[in-house]
């Protein structure tokens, strides 16, 4: 009923530039903050001087390294159990890492007090090319480190080496293939920033900031600062994009907190967009060898993968506990593969910390990218068409639930069935006619297919927990007198349009309109304990909560119902959102009614309190699976390099689809930032350091001029595991389509003999490799 | 949030105020015209002027574009879009509408001047290679009165022209003969990029051979944004593909590119001659 297109209700405020944003957030007495960054990648500090600054008179406050240290909040826990400096004490460890903090009576004079801080550098060699992180004698990041002599972090396997090796020392064809998902950055355009607010009356912090996961950061902020929880506020306003950078807790958070606690004013403190790029969490950064084993008519038998995953100069990826490469282990992908193995290393370098940020669903996208690279070069190898190779090796419908070699159960899926809508919608067989008479006139054009299977919605709590917090979520449902309901969940929109959604599940299950359902979230004193929105979470994990917890909602109301009708609650059923006798809908009630009556005076039968409301708290059984088949069409300009991407087709699975409209909004953005990924982000470093993406000038977001109009398809195929059948779509169009870009300009540039070209596919970058001659995409450009 | 550090503003209402106000505040003073290249660099804090004298007040004095005698006239407060979309410009020298279709996004081209454009002197201007090709003429106002600058010894070196701390850019005039034909090629990562590298061309064609060629080149370290041993070339030849390849070719070789994330030297100068020929060869179309 309630399920379908509809706008999105947080919309009007959004058009008419009616947000709140955390940089809206204006406090009476609120001072302002800056953070002085370092110019080098790696360098001692041999002093700090703040005394110029200080003298400013309108600065209230300067923090360094020392002072933290003093309260011991030099060194904060990352999400994956390493420590990150707040401020640099002994080192800096990257460019742009945070070294002092300002705060004044505005934005002007706190910026103006930056340049009066007088730091002294030693300047030390920097480990920048993560393949060379471990050579002996590289430089040591890590030497706050008890016992570091290197910058290795992590060997993480998974999978069966020895009968992987076995099936690749007896295959008929094998190819392999290094590649690099270079360093990009989600870039949301609202920046991170925070208002602390820490009222010493009462002992009480509130903290504004554009977080995804806002119960995680207040439990963090307990453990950390030694605050007692209940005296925590952790308030996420709307939010400008997140796209997993906003997970984790930022040095400049924690400086606004001690900011605060120090000048006992509200402290504001607000990053640029040069900040934001070069501190806050990267995403990829894996530089890969994929090999595959096959028969010669193309059966694939076996894959395996060697990573070496740069993590930065702490490593603060943010992903489940137990694994530190996500859940890059889903690298067999969408094919039935009879064995796979992979082995990744982390590694220190001279860059910022994060990992696993911009839509990736715990590196998803890597795995992702990885396989449909490979098929393709496999593809190349057997002189096969891609399409068809893939059709050979998908997992038939039949096979679902499917236990991947790695260990993961797939839930359900019908994979050929996507990819051929995606060939019939793209016209697929017209199309390589098309590139065949280009061929012959020298004309370069290329159709790139992917196919991928997402896996989202973490939990189960038994496999998933951050920082020892289980990834399960809570929801509360209250039904007013008059039949209108709020829901409160603690997961938190950044534009996937929660209020919406959250509301037509509600609406869907109790047989009200969405309009009648409002929902909170974002506000730690307000909505229950959750881990937050991230992963493609929130629909699979608190939309189930949601569904759940409005059943709850129903059942009660249908004992309330019985009462009403002085009839058996087993003598009743649910029907067009009433319910009524058996078999006699003329004494259906509504839930208004229902509702009414709860607060009324109306005898209740023993056991059943008054009023309608309901909490739950979700587990999921597992996570669920959506896929998609993808097929890219471009044109690319032998004399320049430059790629036109000319059609994108996608074909995408997401289970039940509870607002279509904001299923294809997901899709479209995930598109661009797929386009933008494949053909022009990226953050290189020179030799130095430097960091080369720094501004939006020198770090490209695809505009609509890049994208082509989307020309979308679905199939449904409902999660057998979630109440509503709904598998989460925030990231599958992220995951899959860079694959569906580099397939198609590798694709076009085939009569060249290339079998692969690494991302970005920048003009430059294209016309190297058609001469032979490619450059290192995440270092300076030779 | 990025803040510019602290500076004085002050607000023109003619050349003769701003000269004046530019001679009180001294060479630490700046223009500010469409501030789509100063403003930013303030905020980064890369350019730091003490004062600011804003002379959007002059765009009407400066901001017409006219045939006048045997040059079209060119303000220098004449805003991209406003060149863009005048149809005496670009029906003259479709080179304008080629060149200004591509250059930053509509955001800026709203705000942005041609005048600021050639004053920034970034090595990367595309409007510097299009008046390059143009052999436009820059008009100079300062205490002393008003004088010319051919616009190929307008650019001294990467942001340094021969415009003085208390001298104002007025004007562009650029000579409009018959049989002229014009283009303009740009290569860029993405829309709203500046180039990797951009080259524009102006033929004009006699009785089927070249009199005159201009060639214009950017973002490749062509001394004066221009090209004159592939004009030379060209002049006395008859158009075609084989010519205008040669052309491109010699182009390139003048050209001194650097290596950036916009791509490798090798890669420009390859782009130098490519877009140079393709350039001439639709100039020649449009003669
Ligand atoms: C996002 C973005 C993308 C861009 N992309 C491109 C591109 O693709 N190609 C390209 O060529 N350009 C590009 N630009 C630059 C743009 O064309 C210039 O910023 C703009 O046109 C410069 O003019 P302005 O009026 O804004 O100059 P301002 O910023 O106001 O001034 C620039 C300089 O010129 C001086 N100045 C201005 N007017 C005069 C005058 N009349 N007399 C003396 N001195 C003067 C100022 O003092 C200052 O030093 C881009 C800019 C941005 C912000």
């Amino acid at each position: 009923m309630s399920f379908g297109r509809m706008h999105r209700k947080e919309d009007a405020r959004f058009i008419r530039g009616r947000g709140t944003y955390t940089d809206d957030v204006r406090l009476p007495g609120m001072l302002y903050g800056a953070i002085l960054r370092s110019p080098h990648a790696h360098a001692r500090i041999v002093s700090v001087d703040t005394s110029a600054a200080e003298a400013h008179p309108k600065v209230r406050a300067v923090i360094t390294g020392q002072t933290l240290a003093g309260l011991n909040l030099a060194w904060m826990p990352t999400l994956s159990n390493d420590i990150q400096a707040v401020l640099a004490t002994d080192k800096v460890r990257f460019q742009g890492q945070e070294v002092a903090f300002v705060v004044a009576e505005d934005p002007y004079s706190a910026r103006d007090a930056l340049e009066l801080i007088d730091v002294d550098y030693e300047p030390l060699d920097a480990v920048i090319d993560a393949r060379k992180a471990l050579d002996p004698g590289a430089p040591v990041i890590r030497d706050d480190l008890e016992g570091r002599t290197g910058n290795h972090i992590f060997d993480w396997e998974a999978g069966d080496r020895a009968r992987t090796d076995a099936v690749f020392e007896r295959a008929e064809v094998t190819v392999a293939q290094d590649m690099l998902y270079p360093r990009v950055h989600p870039a949301p355009l609202e920046t991170c920033g925070a208002v602390a607010d820490f009222d010493k009356v009462t002992g009480k912090l509130t903290v504004w900031c554009p977080t995804q996961a806002p119960h995680a950061h207040r439990t963090l902020y307990a453990m950390v600062a030694g605050l007692p929880e209940h005296k925590i506020r952790v308030i996420s306003p709307d939010i400008g994009g997140g796209f997993g950078g906003k997970v984790g807790i930022y040095p400049g958070y924690v400086c606004a907190i001690v900011g605060s606690i120090v000048t006992g004013k509200p402290v504001k403190w607000m990053e640029d967009r040069s900040e934001n790029l070069m501190s806050t969490a990267f995403a990829r950064d894996y530089h890969m060898r994929g090999e595959i084993a096959a028969t010669r008519d193309g059966r694939i038998q076996g894959i395996r993968v060697k990573v070496l995953a740069d993590h930065g100069a702490f490593n603060g990826t943010a992903q489940p506990t137990k694994f530190p490469a996500g859940f890059f282990h889903v690298f067999s992908g969408s094919y039935d593969i009879e064995t796979a193995h992979c082995e990744v290393t982390g590694v220190y370098t001279n860059k910022a910390p994060g990992g696993v940020a911009y839509a990736c669903s715990f590196r998803v996208t890597e795995a992702v990218y990885l396989v449909e690279r490979m098929v393709d070069v496999l593809a190349a190898e057997l002189g096969m068409d891609p399409a068809e190779l893939r059709l050979r090796n998908l997992l038939k419908p039949e096979q679902f639930p499917y236990t991947s070699p790695t260990g993961w159960e797939y839930d359900s899926g019908d994979y050929p069935k996507a990819l051929r809508l995606a060939m019939d919608l793209a016209g697929y067989d017209k199309l390589r006619a098309e590139q065949a008479d280009k061929r012959a006139r020298g004309e370069l054009m290329g159709i790139g297919v992917s196919f991928f299977t997402e896996a989202v919605g973490a939990g189960p709590r038994k496999h998933m927990d951050i920082l020892g917090l289980g990834m399960a979520d809570g929801a509360e449902l209250r039904v007013h007198p008059t039949g209108k309901a709020v829901l409160r969940v603690s997961c938190q929109s950044q534009g996937q349009g929660h209020e919406t959604t959250f509301a037509q599940i509600v609406g869907q299950e109790l047989g009200i309109p969405a309009d009648d359902v409002e929902v909170v979230h974002g506000d730690t004193d307000q909505t229950p304990f959750g881990l937050g929105t991230y992963g493609s979470r929130s629909t699979p994990v608190s939309g189930a909560a949601t569904a759940i917890v409005a059943r709850k909602v129903r059942d009660r109301a249908k004992i309330v119902a019985a009462a009403m009708l002085e009839a058996s609650p087993d003598d009743l059923e649910w029907a067009d959102g009433r319910w009524s006798v058996v078999g006699d809908p003329s004494t259906g009630k509504s839930l208004a009614e229902i509702a009414l009556a709860a607060h009324s005076n109306l005898e209740l039968p023993e056991g059943v309190e008054g009023h309608l409301d309901a909490v739950t708290v979700y587990n999921p059984p597992n996570l669920t699976y959506p896929f998609g088949a993808y097929i890219c069409v471009v044109d690319v300009d032998p004399g320049t390099g430059q790629v036109k991407v000319r059609r994108f087709v996608a074909v995408d699975d997401c289970g039940v689809r509870i607002n279509p409209m904001i299923v294809e909004g997901q899709i479209h953005g995930g598109l661009a930032d797929g386009v933008g990924m494949a053909l022009m982000q990226v953050m290189a470093f020179d030799e130095d350091g430097n960091h080369l993406g720094a501004s939006f000038m020198d770090y490209l977001l695809p505009t609509s001029m890049e994208c082509p109009s989307w020309e979308l398809g679905e199939t449904v195929t409902p999660s057998p595991t979630h109440p509503i059948g709904a598998k989460g779509v925030g990231e599958s169009a992220t995951v899959g389509s860079p694959a569906a870009v580099v397939n198609a300009v590798v694709d076009a540039l085939a009569p060249y003999g290339v079998r692969h070209a690494d991302m970005p596919l920048t003009p430059a970058n294209v016309w190297r490799v058609v001469n032979g001659n490619p450059f290192r995409t995440d270092l300076a450009v030779p | 949030m990025q803040v510019p550090a602290t500076f004085a503003y002050e607000r023109a209402d003619s050349v003769p105020h701003a000269l004046e106000l530019l001679e009180r505040y001294g060479p630490e003073a700046r223009v500010v015209a469409g501030g789509h290249s100063l403003i930013p660099m303030m905020k980064l804090r890369l350019a730091q002027p003490e004062a600011l004298i804003d002379i959007n007040g002059l765009a009407g004095e400066l901001g017409r574009i006219a045939v006048e005698g045997d040059e079209l006239a060119i303000g220098a407060m004449v805003r991209h879009t406003e060149l863009l979309e005048s149809v005496t410009a670009t029906d003259l020298f479709p080179i304008f509408r080629d060149a200004e279709r591509v250059i930053a996004d509509p955001i800026v081209r709203n705000r942005g001047t041609v005048g600021g454009s050639l004053c920034q002197g970034d090595p990367s201007e595309d409007l510097a290679a299009v008046f390059a090709a143009l052999r436009a003429t820059a008009v100079v106002q300062g205490p002393g009165g008003v004088r010319t600058v051919p616009v190929r010894r307008f650019h001294q070196g990467p942001y340094e022209t021969a415009v003085a701390p208390n001298e104002l850019l007025i004007q562009l005039r650029v000579p409009v003969a018959a049989g002229t034909g014009s283009a303009y090629e740009k290569v860029e990562r993405r829309a709203g990029d500046w180039p990797v590298a951009a080259a524009g061309a102006v033929l004009r064609i006699e009785g089927g051979t070249i009199v005159q060629a201009g060639i214009g080149l950017t973002a490749v370290g062509a001394p004066h944004f221009c090209a004159p041993e592939a004009e030379t070339y060209l002049e006395g030849r008859e158009p075609g593909e084989e010519a205008f390849a040669e052309a491109g070719r010699i182009a390139a070789e003048g050209c001194a590119p650097h290596a950036d994330q916009r791509g490798p030297a090798d890669y420009k100068r390859h782009l130098a001659a490519e877009l140079t020929r393709r350039a001439l060869v639709r100039a020649a179309g449009r003669s």
